[in-house]
């Protein structure tokens, strides 16, 4: 199995060229690298080419890398039903360049990328229809940047007077707290209240 | 004449299963028999009356509402205290919210709640609703839903379990017995 994919990465990457930068086998998966102005041509070779087939795409999303230059890195998962394989082409980008949308390729990338607009911020030429998809209506920023704030900008009550829902600034009663999850318990070697234990044992042994 | 003259019923306190129960419902019955009706007081049997046909307004919104249902299948089945789910706000008398309010959610579970006829009660289904849980420090969660709608009774549980559920509607049930009256 993992050689059959080597031989598909390898085949992929002499065949395409210059449009991918590289393959290779990340946890026994297959992983192209390719360039965000040969997208298209990657993702179509893959669609079509007959010994990839890859005609579904089963999700497309995003990982934000604050500290690098190009601080997105846009993955796209593909599977070829025909060869039972599947297939991961990911590249970076920035928050400012558009990227050329693969909805005339795969019609399910439309709420992909309407999600991956929504969370990041990544915008997508071509799209026919790009709004944003889960988050409130009017909603401001992209929540799953990772310099989005925990608990966002606003929230929600109703107030009385105006007789509906209103927005406000957050007002938090407690802030949140990052507990760290190392045992409280390693590093103690005495529990508290084993002295009395050890005490009682002396004394039974004198 | 005819009303029954029992220290424990003024008090409007329901009376436990036993000696005094049994002569209430004596007197009652000889009542019956010799007149052919009884007197009761109308606030308090109105309160009964609501108290045993709340129909509750579905709003399921996550996993709590999948005990919600469990409550009202047959193993707990709420048809026997005559709660009937209506899926329309316009003929429901309690809202249980039952699940994580978001947002986005909270203007269209103010609105329905609007929609219900008076009286009308909320029961807070888990700890989303209660105050958000496990979501309370999320950009997208309601913390609580008493900030939008007032509620009678929380129940609390992550989910909790349809006991918990069915415990918090007696709660209620007894809530609306205590408190009921006439709005003038």
């Amino acid at each position: 199995m993992n050689q059959a994919l080597l031989d598909l990465g390898d085949y992929i990457v002499t065949t395409l060229g210059e449009a991918v930068t590289g393959s290779e086998l990340i946890n026994d998966e297959l992983v192209i690298w390719a360039k965000s102005d040969t997208l298209l041509k990657v993702i179509k070779f893959l669609r079509d080419n007959q010994n990839c087939q890859f005609r579904q795409l089963v999700e497309l999303t995003a990982v934000d890398y604050p500290s690098r230059e190009d601080r997105f890195e846009l993955v796209y998962c593909l599977l070829s039903l025909t060869h039972n394989q599947r297939i991961k082409v990911k590249f970076s980008t920035s928050d400012e360049t558009p990227v050329e949308s693969v909805t005339g390729l795969f019609s399910s990338a439309i709420w992909y990328e309407r999600e991956a607009w929504d969370m990041y911020g990544i915008f997508f030429a071509n799209h026919p229809d790009l709004r944003r998809m889960l988050t409130d209506y009017g909603f401001e920023g992209h929540p799953l940047r990772k310099d989005f704030p925990l608990t966002g900008y606003v929230e929600v009550r109703y107030d009385e007077t105006q007789k509906r829902v209103v927005y406000e600034p957050v007002k938090l009663t407690q802030e949140f707290r990052n507990f760290d999850f190392s045992s409280p318990w390693e590093g103690i070697v005495n529990l508290p209240g084993d002295e009395k234990a050890e005490q009682e044992n002396e004394e039974g042994a004198a | 004449m005819g009303v029954i003259s029992n220290p424990a019923l003024k008090q409007g306190a329901p009376l436990p299963p036993g000696p005094e129960q049994d002569l209430v419902l004596q007197n009652v019955g000889e009542e019956l028999a010799e007149r052919g009706f009884v007197l009761a007081r109308m606030d308090q049997l109105t309160g009964w009356a609501q108290s045993g046909s709340l129909w509750p307004m579905t709003f399921g919104l996550a996993c709590c509402a999948v005990e919600m249902m469990h409550a009202a299948c047959s193993r707990y089945d709420m048809d026997r205290f005559g709660m009937v789910f209506r899926p329309s706000p316009r003929q429901s008398d309690v809202m249980i919210v039952a699940g994580t309010l978001t947002n986005k959610m909270a203007p269209a579970l103010r609105k329905v709640y609007d929609q219900m006829p008076e009286p009308r009660w909320v029961i807070s289904m888990g700890s989303c609703a209660n105050g958000g849980g496990y979501y309370h420090y999320s950009y997208s969660v309601v913390r609580g839903c008493d900030r939008v709608v007032p509620v009678d009774i929380y129940v609390p549980g992550c989910p909790p379990t349809a006991e918990a559920l069915i415990y918090g509607i007696l709660q209620l049930q007894k809530k609306i017995k205590r408190t009921a009256k006439f709005r003038r």
